[in-house]
């Protein structure tokens, strides 16, 4: 028996009394003998984070992060369940390496971890690889994430037979002959900087071709990363009529724009690329209005040499998972676009359930996967205090309010503030 | 200043301090004994990651001038060979005491990097689709030696501007000196975003060059007619390219002007190149003058 005391549940202090994985009391002035007691001191009480986009790089790419350290980080951003992208060494393509990192996941024994497995052999794009098997092993959804399928029919044929299994299908939408040899947005910045541009149709072009499959065989379909205004519309238009489309974004695409990139800091460079200020503007009306489902991290740690090389040669991705809640509640909660328990529903609830999987809910039989949060406290970005082994963050040095405390997943603590 | 990486940065007073001590060494350029003492104690190394003849050998000779220790890497030769980061051969140059490193790279920013983790100025010779800021001042100077003042000068610049260093350096470096920059390209090779700079993008060969008081040809590289970007070297001429005719809306003995090396009969037809009002070799010999300015003035201190 655990006891949380004093806990900030919808403006109200309550204790929240739990029992094994499970919430069992919710109540003032709560007793239980012998129940370990832990004092929340009037902090926020949230459902812990599902991060549906993450980059675990083992195996084959421990140097840049491993289960280990990427799960550390995560129970640190207040994370109880993540999935991890299939583009590790070998790719996760096959049960054999979904079982693997489930096994690695279980000795870590910090959040739970979901595999994502590959749409196509050695994301390939050629052949279908093998879904049904990938989900017995305990994969949860389906992505060749970083490597488009780029044949509209092989996605077809995706779509239709992983919706056999249940697996949603996780599009990264980019058209890669638009995209090819390009750093940065395409406008401004990429013209003052010389880098050469990934424009807006690279992404919209694939996302329009998502949903237009998704309508003709009445499948769901669920795109990465979005980026742009365009993209949004579409999601927009496709929702009202019926689509089955989801779509998440991550902070880096409302908490920050193209003009980081004037500096060639190659921390800024991530896929798709920060954009301007219309997109960031379209990504926060997406997220207040539902069009966009998730907020998810794409959490993508690489070696410092990886980043401290020139910006075309510099590896794609921002490590993101111990900032995304301060970045989001910072962006979207105190600037007054969205509520806590709106945000908590794109952190949360969303993405959970677009995976399937079991999620924290603060009542009484739910599932203890909790977080505690100080929304008061200030703090500064300081790569140096990462878990992950990726420091590459282009929000170094950016004030943000918002502190994760303690993270509990299955009713144990896993993570607290030191 | 400490390093000269573009002109985005540079302001004007800046720039006219370089071109007014580009006017003393063009005059030395033309004695029987060019050499001064100014870099004596200086050792000044080109480290270029992409062919180049006329800008390597202009700073080489610029330095060698000036008096100062040359050498030359490339990066063919070089350890970037054996896998070298940019940082580590940027460091060991800087080990060896190097005062001044010329880099010429095909990405942007590399100059920028380069500069931020080594104690010699650095000069930026080209790097990728950003800047070539020597070349737009040798340009600058040019122009300014002929008219003696870049204020109220038009100068078209026609070519392929979206792959060009030169022309983004020129926009940067003639607005802020006054002068004003119109560019002329198909919309394949164009930048539209660069008319926030301050430059005008022209729809019409015959509207950009109308009344100019320079044009200035960009070189096209067949490699952009495989890229997809036009469909044959004869029609871009045909149609994007200056020739004898084109040249006539321009001012009377407007400059024609080119950053090297030519395509004859692509971006500009022979006669033009060859025409009494071509300054094309000029620029050349300006190239020096003014390279031994910046030399002088980033090691004055």
């Amino acid at each position: 028996m655990l006891l949380l005391k004093n806990c900030m549940v919808k403006d109200e202090i309550v204790d929240v009394g739990i029992d094994g994985k499970t919430i069992v009391a919710i109540g003032k002035g709560l007793e239980a003998e012998g129940a370990a007691v832990v004092e929340v001191g009037g902090k926020t009480l949230l459902p812990a984070f599902v991060d549906m986009h993450t980059h675990l790089r083992e195996p084959g790419y421990e140097y840049k992060e491993d289960i280990a350290s990427g799960a550390a980080a995560a129970v640190k951003g207040g994370f109880s369940a993540i999935a991890c992208m299939p583009n590790t060494l070998p790719i996760c393509d096959n049960a054999a390496v979904v079982g693997y990192i489930r096994q690695r996941a279980k000795e870590v024994d910090l959040c739970k971890v979901y595999p994502v497995g590959a749409i196509t052999k050695g994301e390939q794009g050629e052949e279908l690889a093998e879904m049904g098997k990938m989900k017995e092993a305990g994969a949860v959804a389906v992505s060749d994430d970083g490597r488009p399928v780029e044949r509209a029919v092989m996605m077809r044929h995706a779509i239709e037979y992983a919706s056999d299994f249940g697996l949603p299908v996780l599009s990264h939408c980019e058209d890669k002959s638009l995209a090819e040899g390009g750093s940065v947005n395409e406008g401004y910045y990429s013209m003052l900087t010389g880098l050469k541009g990934i424009s807006a149709a690279s992404e919209e072009i694939m996302a329009s071709r998502e949903i237009l499959l998704a309508e003709a065989l009445n499948r769901p379909v669920h795109l990465c990363h979005i980026s742009t205004k365009g993209t949004v519309r579409m999601v927009r238009e496709a929702k009202a009529r019926g689509v089955r489309v989801t779509a998440e974004t991550c902070p880096h695409y409302f908490a920050a724009d193209d003009s980081m990139v004037a500096t060639f800091d190659a921390r800024t460079k991530v896929n798709p690329p920060l954009r301007g200020l219309e997109d960031v503007a379209a990504i926060k009306a997406g997220l207040q209005d539902g069009t966009i489902d998730a907020i998810v991290t794409d959490h993508a740690p690489h070696a410092f040499d990886e980043k401290n090389v020139e910006y075309q040669l510099a590896a794609f991705g921002i490590s993101g998972i111990e900032t995304s809640f301060a970045l989001s509640y910072t962006n979207l909660v105190e600037t007054g676009l969205l509520s806590l328990e709106k945000l908590s529903e794109l952190m949360t609830t969303n993405p959970a359930k677009i995976l399937g999987i079991p999620y924290g809910e603060i009542k009484e039989g739910g599932l203890a996967d909790l977080v505690v949060v100080d929304l008061g406290a200030e703090w500064i970005i300081d790569p140096a205090d990462f878990r992950s082994k990726g420091k590459n963050t282009p929000f170094a040095g950016r004030r943000v309010h918002g502190k994760v405390l303690m993270t509990l997943v299955e009713g144990q603590i896993k993570y607290k503030e030191a | 200043m400490k390093h000269l990486l573009g002109l985005k940065d540079v302001e004007a007073a800046e720039i006219r301090e370089i071109l007014d001590t580009a006017v003393s060494m063009k005059k030395l350029l033309r004695q029987n004994v060019k050499k001064l003492p100014q870099l004596q104690s200086k050792s000044v190394i080109t480290l270029f990651y992409e062919n180049s003849t006329r800008t390597r050998v202009s700073f080489e000779l610029a330095a060698k001038y000036m008096s100062a220790a040359t050498v030359n890497v490339s990066a063919s030769t070089s350890s970037v060979q054996k896998g070298e980061t940019l940082i580590d051969t940027g460091r060991t140059l800087d080990a060896m005491k190097t005062d001044v490193v010329i880099m010429r790279h095909p990405m942007a920013g590399a100059p920028k990097l380069l500069s931020e983790n080594v104690r010699a100025s650095v000069i930026n010779a080209g790097d990728g689709m950003n800047e070539h800021p020597t070349q737009a001042l040798l340009d600058m100077f040019t122009l300014y030696e002929k008219f003696g003042t870049l204020k109220g000068l038009t100068v078209a610049i026609v070519g392929d501007v979206m792959h060009s260093r030169v022309a983004k350096s020129n926009v940067f470096g003639l607005t802020k000196m006054g002068s004003e920059v119109r560019l002329f390209s198909p919309s394949t090779l164009a930048l539209p975003e660069i008319g926030r700079l301050g430059a005008k993008v022209m729809n019409s060969r015959a509207d950009a060059i109308r009344d100019a008081d320079a044009v200035m040809g960009l070189r096209i590289q067949l490699e952009r007619q495989k890229g997809g970007l036009f469909p044959s070297l004869s029609e871009y001429n045909r149609f994007f390219g200056v020739n004898e005719e084109d040249l006539k809306g321009a001012k009377p003995g407007a400059l024609v002007m080119h950053p090297g090396p030519v395509n004859r009969g692509v971006e500009m037809s022979g006669a033009v190149i060859d025409s009494a009002q071509s300054v094309i070799n000029e620029q050349v010999l300006n190239g020096v003058a003014v390279r031994m300015a910046i030399l002088f003035l980033l090691t004055r201190n």
